[in-house]
């Protein structure tokens, strides 16, 4: 410490210069700033060397806490050129261009940081950022500097790139947004539409009998204007259609296709045999209208990945031992019988033997169970499972894809089927609704035939036309769209629209305990007690050397306060009892209060206390316990209420006390439950039949995630980390879970009242059109008020709902 | 009254270029990051680094 600190009272709260934390210590005062650890002090005066002090004027605390910094072998794989390669853009020997995804990107003072980097590694050519993808793209000269340090640079200002080898994301990545061909439709369709609007008023208006050729020459434009709109704007609705009727279905694009061919192909025939304007303008304001509802549907959360698989759990690269000594492999390289050298706290990625005499082994990730196992030689040890302790050498049995890990992934369940989508609310009430237009165009043909064939002719294509679904078409779209942005701005963020309606139907909700209800990280801990700056830095060095469970945590929690450890000697660790050392001088003892104290005194706290002696002086306490989600209680007892819920934890039934508290009696608790058994659970529920939601935060709730009908991750930081899911909840929004299931309920609702509302419009359509009566004009008019009044229906009504429930 | 016919011709062709202006900003990838280039426009060129220095 070169800073002596301040005496600050207590109650006074501090905040972080650099990243706007609370300081949980005493501050570390440099610079007339404050700042929480070191590693935030440490940016601030790289920037401030820099001159880029810019960076905190232009958003306040704009920077990324830096509390755990990786290790300085964490990038080490970018050295290889195997998986350098992966990663490059483009290169040309002597320029070099990379893509890389931050997370961290939120503000514009990350902007401007990431553009000046030149200023911060100067063989930086440029960088620039898109910020809707969370994506920086450097150039740089790759004779001055490797892509390890670009990567390390980034990662020591608190951007960490999150690297990814997986082809298919990199080339969809790659690949022009999936809504640049919606754009152009949507452009094309507005465009043809008022310029046709335009030429058609002078019809409505009335021509001069001797303008004839006029009239003509409009038919004529308004055909070639109404040509991009039928075959470039609207071919997707054919295509679904088609789709749709070859699988033997019908789904909303069938009606909608067929109101459009019947305006065309009429319009077409009046235009060029009948002498008449045709019903072009109505048919160009349905396309436009019809493609601002799907472009509304189609709004996402691009940054955010719901599709990661099990890969981007893994390492990117592993140590392979080959004749004696270490390379970097990446890890779809690896095959049986390679000996791979695991080091303190990386991940095994695919199931082996342990060749190395002993291994401690942490399958928090797969189990959810924290401590520890011990292994020997000779044991088979699963993927998924981290080191703990000096590095062990391990001979891989299977290939990464086949491990028990990753086996889950090959599931049935993961092959998602595409009929899902025929069940939708929509689809369901197309088939009727084509059915019955179908029955009444008919009947309006047969009824007009004894009359005269072409009024018969009319009646018959009016109907379809006047039946088009458009307002029907839009209310889903506009409705659900609304309700996934006001959920996304509550902190639930949704993969696709199609989500909300799911969620309204469910009627069991399953919980994962670890990381959903409780803290993902280790549990809270409490110093009872004060202490100097130099004896907790003497703790922290003591706790380091103890592989205990509440040692480590004890470690881990002073290990944002200190990175360099003291020279402790004497160690000795007494089984059931505690630690003791010597730390300059000093003795310290940590431990049970039988160890610490002379006379066993015993205090009864919740969780797990561990007392400290120095000099044999008791000095105070620390108490670590597992920490539940604010509210868990009261959500837990308002959702008990109007759902069925279970419990499925991975690991040892010891918070079986604490969570009996929290939900209702009657409510299902299974302890050591593995990945594939907690699946199995969510589908045996859907087979008697409910609707299940599965809560969980990681890997091993993955399959029961991907087999239930709505699978919601919760993560503390929803950018860079949460499993495959439908639907990702920020951790703070925990609190408004039975607000967003209400709110998908409402949302139905509100699709149904818009769907009443658009039969109305149906209805007093179709009268016209049975009699023959469907003018231009009428069809021009009735088509745009239907469906803007929708629109705003739906619009207001969410809004409406959203606020009432308080979640805008 | 025949002079409409161009005119409408013309105001066609001329809806017709800027049709073409929308596409093409949109294949360029105008359309890509809405937000970057609204906070980009507003950031000094110049970095205070001299102001910094005279301050060691």
């Amino acid at each position: 410490m070169q800073t002596t600190l301040p005496k600050k009272p207590v109650a006074e709260k501090t905040y972080c210069y650099h990243c706007g934390d609370e300081c949980l210590f005493e501050p570390i005062l440099a610079h007339e700033k404050h700042f929480c650890c070191e590693g935030c002090k440490t940016v601030y005066e790289l920037l401030q060397d820099n001159g880029l002090c810019d960076y905190y004027e232009l958003e306040k605390t704009p920077g990324l806490s830096l509390k755990q910094p990786k290790s300085s072998e964490a990038y080490e794989f970018l050295d290889e050129e195997v998986i350098s390669k992966k990663l490059i853009d483009f290169t040309d020997g002597k320029t070099t261009k990379v893509t890389f995804y931050i997370p961290a990107i939120h503000c514009s003072s990350c902007l401007w940081l990431l553009e000046n980097l030149p200023r911060l590694e100067s063989s930086v050519i440029s960088s620039r950022v898109n910020f809707v993808k969370k994506e920086l793209t450097i150039a740089f000269q790759q004779d001055n500097v490797s892509l390890r340090k670009i990567v390390e640079l980034l990662a020591s200002i608190g951007y960490a790139p999150l690297i990814t080898l997986e082809d298919e994301a990199k080339e969809q990545r790659k690949a022009s947004s999936p809504n640049r061909k919606l754009y152009a439709q949507l452009g094309v369709a507005g465009f043809c539409f008022g310029n046709t609007m335009l030429l058609s008023f002078p019809e409505y208006l009335g021509f001069d009998g001797d303008e004839e050729y006029l009239k003509q020459f409009v038919g004529y434009l308004n055909f070639l204007l109404a040509l991009p709109v039928v075959f470039y704007s609207a071919q997707d609705y054919f295509v679904s259609a088609f789709k749709s009727l070859r699988k033997k279905f019908v789904n909303i694009d069938v009606p909608i296709s067929l109101g459009i061919a019947a305006l065309f192909l009429r319009s077409t025939y009046e235009v060029f045999l009948g002498g008449e304007a045709g019903y072009f303008d109505s048919l160009a304001g349905l396309l436009f209208f019809l493609l601002i509802g799907k472009w509304f549907q189609s709004k996402s959360y691009d940054h955010l990945s719901f599709e990661r698989n099990y890969t981007s759990y893994f390492p990117l690269a592993v140590l392979k031992w080959v004749d004696g000594a270490t390379r970097n492999i990446p890890v779809s390289d690896i095959k049986k019988g390679d000996i791979l050298l695991i080091r303190n706290k990386e991940l095994i990625p695919a199931d082996g033997i342990l060749i190395s005499p002993s291994a401690s082994v942490d399958y928090s990730f797969v189990t959810g169970e924290s401590d520890p196992v011990k292994r020997t030689q000779n044991d088979l040890l699963y993927a998924g499972g981290r080191q703990r302790g000096a590095s062990i050498k391990v001979l891989i049995e299977k290939d990464v894809s086949q491990s028990y890990l990753t086996q889950l992934w090959n599931h049935s369940s993961f092959v998602k089927e595409n009929e899902e989508q025929y069940q939708q609310l929509i689809n369901v009430i197309a088939r009727y609704f084509t059915m019955a237009v179908m029955v009444l165009a008919t009947g309006a043909f047969i009824f007009w035939w004894q009359q005269s064939p072409t009024l018969a002719v009319n009646a018959f294509t009016a109907v379809l036309i006047v039946a088009c679904p458009c307002a029907l078409a839009l209310a889903t779209p506009f409705t659900l769209g609304n309700a996934m942005v006001t959920m996304g701005k509550a902190g639930l963020y949704l993969k696709n629209t199609h989500i909300i309606e799911k969620m309204a139907t469910i009627n069991r909700l399953v919980f994962d305990k670890t990381g959903t209800l409780t803290y993902a990280k280790d549990g809270e801990v409490m110093l009872g007690g004060r202490y100097s700056d130099d004896e907790l830095q003497a703790i922290f060095s003591v706790t380091g050397h103890s592989t205990h469970p509440l040692s480590r945590k004890l470690h881990e929690h002073l290990s944002q306060r200190f990175a360099q450890k003291l020279s402790v000697d004497k160690f000795k660790e007494i089984e059931n009892k505690g630690i003791e050392a010597a730390v300059n001088g000093k003795a310290y003892r940590i431990g049970s209060p039988s160890f610490c104290f002379e006379e066993a005194q015993v205090s009864i706290t919740e969780g797990n206390v561990v007392y400290l002696a120095i000099d044999g002086i008791t000095r105070g306490h620390f108490s670590i316990r597992t920490k539940t989600r604010g509210g868990l209680k009261q959500v837990i007892q308002k959702l008990g209420a109007s759902f069925k819920t279970t419990l499925l934890s991975g690991d040892r039934s010891t918070e079986q006390t604490l969570m009996k508290k929290v939900f209702p009696d009657e409510t299902p608790m299974y302890f050591n439950q593995t990945p594939e058994m907690k699946l199995e659970y969510v589908a045996a529920c859907q087979a008697s039949g409910e609707k299940v939601m599965m809560l969980g935060d990681g890997l091993n709730d993955a399959g029961a995630l991907q087999q239930a009908d709505v699978g919601m991750a919760i993560s503390e930081d929803v950018a860079s980390f949460s499993p495959a899911s439908d639907a990702i909840l920020d951790a703070k929004s925990f609190e408004r879970l039975p607000t967003f299931l209400l709110f998908a309920r409402r949302a139905r609702q509100i699709i149904f009242i818009c769907f009443g509302v658009s039969f109305a419009y149906n209805i007093v359509g179709l009268s016209f059109a049975m009699t023959g009566m469907l003018t231009p004009l009428l069809a021009a008019i009735l088509m745009p008020v239907s469906s803007i009044s929708i629109v705003a229906l739906s619009t207001v009504l969410v809004r409406l709902v959203a606020g009432r429930l308080k979640l805008t | 009254m025949k002079i409409i016919i161009l005119l409408i011709s013309i105001s066609v062709v001329v809806a017709i270029v800027f049709l073409i202006a929308f596409l093409w900003a949109m294949k360029s990838g105008q359309y890509e990051d809405t937000y970057g280039p609204s906070v980009r426009m507003l950031f000094d060129d110049n970095i205070k680094k001299d102001e910094n220095k005279t301050e060691k």
